[in-house]
């Protein structure tokens, strides 16, 4: 079947489709539920569905002639398919997004949680110092708290009725049986004091270990103090001690400035004045730029641009030799100084009290 | 210690601008804590009190008419007329006078203004008002001798002059004089350096007929010099030695006292001034006390000897002075004294300290004796008093011919071998031998070469004004002091071995922050703790070490438990209406001695067994906590650390809520306490509500936590996993704790966990019984398990539940 009989035929059977095709469009957008939608499946896509017979009609038509109206009507049915699955998911979202409004929140209004707590100050302090440290090769070296005379005093140069041993206003421990200590003189070396420094950690690391030393001693150390704005009867420093072959004073000069620039920053230097200790000589007095006012002179560093941060000194033959290390093949330096101070200076503190009332109001601020 | 740049100069040609000085002084140890130059306050000028006349309107202030050359005013017969509210000079004395237009050094202006309607032009001042001492009383009487109308500092000589106060240490005698900080200074200025040579002329009768001297012991006093002084008249010293004086912190007292204690100054020998007619014979001697002796010192106080202390006697062994520390009040200088004997000696360090300390006397002359003064300067020092006393009584006193000069033991001369080598290796930087003569020399270290010395080392002859430097290190210092400190280089020296937290440390952190991202803060309490601090926290059953000398009995314990301590800070915090405070403390707790046999003689290793046991322990409180919550805070710390921390309920623990709480067990030791503390214990300390509380010995904890840390990796396994739930009724005897147990261990290695998810009691159950659901999850490493396999592990898991604990499947 050709010519123009055809031909017609095959046009009506165009216009056909493309009639069910507006149709089915059109009712698609007529539906304003998912149910409507649903609804109108089988009426687009069943085989009693406009296009659906048609394509029932087509065993009848030639071959040529069923091509082409095959092609328009696969073409019809595709777009029908996309515009229902987009229709279908556009109901689909909208109704999970008013689901979603059901679930509205004021999320300020939720009660807080038992969020984070705080290490002490003390406790940040001392793990900077000790990173600082640990960074230039050095160990943490810890021991008691309770120490014996010869630990506290004696192995450092300190023997019994030694003048400087007033430097220390020293707290000694009531064990029972031990014989009674003349007006706090001490020097019983079996007497057992509060460390008033970290210094019998020194000792400790010589005795039961052989050079080099590189450690430092940080930790809780007592002193019979009234406590006030700058005193605490218990508080905590941190010590540095190394013993290696060759160590020199210029050693310690550069150990404490390296230190001092790790920890407070490259614009901070510092110097070291003669002073005196009984365990160091030579000794010196570690003092650095004033880190209020850079070294410009202001009220805390009494003008000078400078404040005090510690002491420090070779160790002295006789504390070596205290510990069976000979001093001639020997040498070593040792420095010490205050770690609540440290963290009074960096947030501003004026009473050290303040630090040991544990109260939340002032934990919770660090 | 203060010193006046005038008085130093008089040892040594010191120039330089106060600034330098003061650093050079700091950087050679003695610290300048504060630097003042005295003003030249050219308004301030010598005038004559012409006249006083009343206020005719007050009573408090009087009308003085002041004659100053040159100048007219208000006053009678033209004199200038000024408000004063002293009434302590007479007509004729010289004052000085603040003239209009001064500035004083307090800042005040002095202008021309009328006090109660009369005209006062000008100030007269007082020493303090001029900055020269405390004394604000009265106005500055000047001596007779002055200019009229010059300016009065530069009459005083004072002008410009520079008052340093220095911080001297401990180890430096010789710094506690004028003339000593002048040595130092002038070797690191490069400048000579004398004690001048006192004159002095003799004109009494020989000393031996007046005076004698008898050291009884030789190991208490070294050297004892005495000088007697006739013709003495006890009036007041000059001005300039009271302005002296005064500007280095001393107060003028009467001619001789002042000479005696600028002496003290300047050379740094404290001496003494008996009333020779209260001294039989003129006869001192010294010994060491037996005891018991007592003595009415200068201040006044009856003083009791114990055995030991220095005394000095008169012929009678009467105490008449404790040696180098005060002398009494029966030899005491007074108004009718004539003749004074001089006392200078040299003490044994030690035995000043003890006297000065146990009296508490610690006086400017035992503070010089303990350091240890200079015997060689006795003769010098003992002209000097007698040069300076002729020098400030006027018309002179007469001195007696000769001194006595009594030796005891005194320390030797001490020679020092000095190695360059070793200077330069201690101070880093190298030092030849010239270098070190160079710089020793100045200070009186005189160095001479050791001929037959390999080392090519020198020998220091040590003087006898630093008796502290002893050895070839203490000279190292005196290198370095001269050197310089800041000139010395700086090198970082390197450890062999890399810079590390041992695992303990870094586990410690670990566990502080575990417990501060838990929401807990980290308290410090005092360790220190009241004698009832323990009973008001409910522990008994401890004896706590205590402190021999406390500071106040509110801190004589030494914490035997974190515990007491958290409550006060939970109760301080709750009474600051924060109730809900959670806590954590990691410190150490004190018991009394363990000893464990070490050799007591032994000074290092005997330590273990005399020191009180230290032990670390964590505390948590947690006010408005219940047990739960410590519980909770118990296995999130084994959870951190991987650890299977077990508890066991235990009823009647210390301090603890009867029925709460638990024992913390850990490789089958007991390592803590978690539950609420008891409420008796925290209604006592305030707290309203309950308290969560934890302890545990950290020791123990964080080593398991070393060793779970290199446990080895477990394959997970790519099978599924089935769970199966299983509820028992179990009485309330048995612990949940117990039933999980048993289930893994009836499990076998296919049950991989077990989780407790519902805990019910009621009606449908025995009373003294509950159901406790557990979920059980199965799953192998090499196989899907089969239904009949799972069925086979919970049958073994029922079994093993009802077997072990009288316990019944629900």
């Amino acid at each position: 079947m050709n010519g123009p009989a055809a031909d017609a035929g095959l046009d009506t059977l165009l216009a056909d489709i493309d009639a069910a095709r507006s149709q089915g469009l059109a009712a698609i957008a007529a539906a304003s539920t998912a149910d409507e939608l649903s609804q109108t499946e089988s009426g687009l896509f069943g085989r009693k569905s406009v296009l659906g017979r048609i394509k029932q009609g087509f065993g009848s038509l030639p071959a040529e002639m069923r091509a082409t109206a095959g092609r328009a009507l696969n073409e019809a049915q595709q777009e029908l398919r996309t515009a229902h699955a987009d229709a279908a998911d556009e109901f689909a979202a909208a109704a999970r997004r008013t689901q979603l409004q059901q679930e509205w929140l004021d999320l300020t209004e939720t009660p807080p949680g038992p969020g984070r707590g705080h290490l002490h100050l003390v406790t940040q302090t001392t793990e900077r110092l000790e990173d600082v440290f640990v960074g230039m090769g050095f160990t943490v070296s810890e021991g008691p708290q309770a120490e014996t005379d010869w630990y506290n005093f004696e192995a450092l140069n300190l023997p019994a009725a030694h003048p400087a041993r007033s430097m220390w206003d020293t707290l000694y421990l009531d064990l029972g049986e031990r014989t009674e200590l003349g007006d706090g003189e001490g020097g019983e070396a079996s007497s057992v004091v509060l460390r008033t420094h970290t210094s019998p950690v020194q000792i400790r690391v010589m005795e039961s270990g052989a050079p080099p030393i590189y450690t430092i001693c940080p930790g809780r150390v007592f002193r019979r103090d009234t406590a006030d704005a700058s005193h605490m009867p218990v508080f905590h420093q941190i010590e540095g001690l190394v013993v290696d072959r060759g160590i020199s004073f210029a050693d310690l000069a550069g150990t404490l400035e390296e230190f001092t620039s790790a920890y407070f920053g490259k614009a901070i230097s510092s110097r070291l004045r003669p002073s005196y200790f009984p365990f160091t000589e030579p000794s010196a007095e570690f003092d650095i730029t004033c880190v209020i006012c850079g070294g410009a002179g202001c009220q805390t560093c009494q003008r000078t641009g400078w404040i005090e941060l510690g002491g420090c000194g070779m160790v002295h033959p006789n504390v070596l030799a205290n510990c069976d290390i000979d001093f001639e093949e020997w040498t070593g330096f040792a420095f010490g100084f205050g770690i609540d101070r440290l963290a009074l200076m960096r947030h501003g503190i004026d009473d050290l009290r303040d630090m040991y009332t544990n109260d939340i109001r002032f934990l919770s601020q660090f | 210690m203060k010193v006046l740049l005038s008085w130093l100069r008089e040892f040594a040609p010191i120039e330089g601008e106060p600034a330098e000085l003061a650093d050079h002084l700091s950087d050679l140890g003695m610290a300048v804590e504060e630097m003042r130059v005295l003003p030249p306050l050219d308004g301030v000028v010598v005038a004559r009190v012409a006249g006083l006349r009343p206020h005719p309107e007050a009573d408090r202030i009087q009308l003085v008419d002041v004659e100053l050359p040159g100048a007219t005013g208000e006053g009678t017969d033209g004199a200038l007329q000024v408000c004063c509210g002293a009434f302590n000079m007479t007509e004729g004395d010289l004052v000085p006078l603040a003239t209009v237009g001064t500035t004083m050094p307090g800042g005040l202006e002095i202008g021309e203004r009328r006090l109660r309607g009369q005209l006062s032009q000008g100030m007269c001042c007082s020493a303090a008002e001029m900055g020269l001492g405390d004394d604000a009383e009265g106005i500055m009487i000047l001596p007779g001798d002055l200019e009229l109308g010059a300016p009065l500092m530069d009459q005083l000589g004072l002008a410009g002059d520079v008052l340093f106060d220095l911080e001297v240490n401990p180890n430096r005698p010789d710094a506690m004089s004028v003339a000593g900080v002048a040595r130092d200074l002038a070797a690191r200025l490069g400048v000579p350096f004398e004690i001048p040579e006192p004159v002095v002329i003799e004109t009494g009768e020989d000393i031996s007929t007046v005076a004698s001297v008898d050291i009884i012991d030789p190991d208490l006093c070294g050297r004892f010099g005495v000088r007697v002084i006739r013709d003495v008249s006890i009036g007041p010293s000059p001005l300039w030695m009271q302005l002296r004086l005064v500007l280095c912190g001393m107060r003028p007292i009467n001619a001789v006292v002042d000479v005696s204690n600028y002496l003290m100054l300047e050379l740094g020998t404290p001496n003494h001034a008996y009333d020779l007619a209260l001294v039989p014979d003129g006869h001192l001697g010294t010994r060491r006390s037996l005891g018991g002796e007592r003595v009415v010192t200068l201040d006044g106080a009856e003083r009791e000897m114990l055995r030991g202390d220095g005394v000095i006697v008169d012929r009678n062994d009467r105490i008449i002075g404790i040696s180098g520390v005060m002398g009494a009040e029966n030899t005491e200088i007074s108004d009718r004294t004539t003749a004074v004997l001089l006392e200078l000696a040299w003490w044994d360090r030690l035995s000043i300290s003890r006297t000065s300390q146990r009296l508490g006397l610690r006086s400017e002359a035992s503070m010089r004796f303990e350091r240890g003064t200079d015997h060689e300067l006795v003769p010098i020092a003992l002209d000097r008093f007698c040069e300076l006393l002729d020098r400030v009584t006027p018309g002179g006193v007469s001195v007696c011919r000769g001194r006595l000069d009594g030796r005891g033991d005194l320390p030797e001369t001490a020679r020092v071998r000095v190695r360059p080598a070793r200077m330069s290796h201690l101070l880093g930087r190298p030092f030849s031998a010239d270098e070190l003569r160079g710089l020793l020399d100045p200070i009186g270290l005189r160095c001479a070469a050791l001929d037959d010395d390999t080392d090519g080392a020198l020998e220091a002859t040590i003087p006898s004004f630093r008796p502290d430097v002893e050895t070839e290190t203490d000279v190292a210092e005196e290198v370095a002091r001269h050197y310089g400190y800041g000139k010395l280089g700086r090198t970082v020296p390197r450890s062999p071995e890399p810079g590390r937290l041992t695992p303990m440390q870094r586990l410690r952190r670990d566990l502080r922050r575990v417990l501060v991202g838990a929401g807990l803060s980290e308290a410090m309490p005092n360790p220190f703790l009241a004698p009832d601090a323990l009973r008001r926290a409910g522990i008994d059953g401890v004896e706590p070490v205590l402190l021999l000398n406390p500071l106040a009995s509110e801190e004589s314990v030494m914490r035997p438990s974190l515990l007491p301590g958290l409550l006060i800070a939970a109760a301080y915090n709750s009474s600051h209406r924060n109730d809900t405070v959670s806590l954590f403390e990691i410190g150490v707790v004190f018991g009394p001695p363990q000893p464990k046999g070490a050799d007591p003689t032994a000074r290092g290793t005997a330590a273990a067994d005399v020191l009180p046991t230290e032990t670390e322990h964590l505390g948590v409180i947690w006010a408005g906590g219940e047990a739960s919550d410590a519980v909770h805070l118990t296995d999130l710390i084994a959870t951190a650390f991987g650890l299977d921390v077990e508890l066991a309920n235990a009823n009647d623990i210390e301090a603890m809520h009867p029925v709460r709480a638990a024992e913390v067990i850990l490789g089958g030791q007991t390592v803590g306490v978690v539950g609420e503390v008891d409420p008796v214990v925290c209604e006592r300390h305030g707290l309203a509500q309950r308290c969560a509380w934890l302890q545990v010995d950290v020791e123990p904890l964080l080593a398991a936590a070393t060793e779970a840390a290199g446990r080895p990796y477990q394959l997970v396994s790519t099978y599924p996993s089935s769970d199966i739930d299983l509820a028992f009724a179990v009485p309330d005897s048995v612990q949940a704790s117990q039933v999980r147990s048993t289930l893994l261990a009836a499990g076998g290695t296919e049950l991989r966990s077990v989780e407790l998810f519902d805990i019910y009691r009621g009606d449908q159950l025995a009373s003294g019984t509950r159901s406790l659901a557990f979920r059980l999850r199965m799953q192998a490493d090499d196989r899907t398990l089969t239904d009949p396999q799972v069925a086979e592990i919970r049958q073994r898991c029922i079994d093993a539940v009802e077997n072990t604990h009288s316990a019944a499947l629900r």
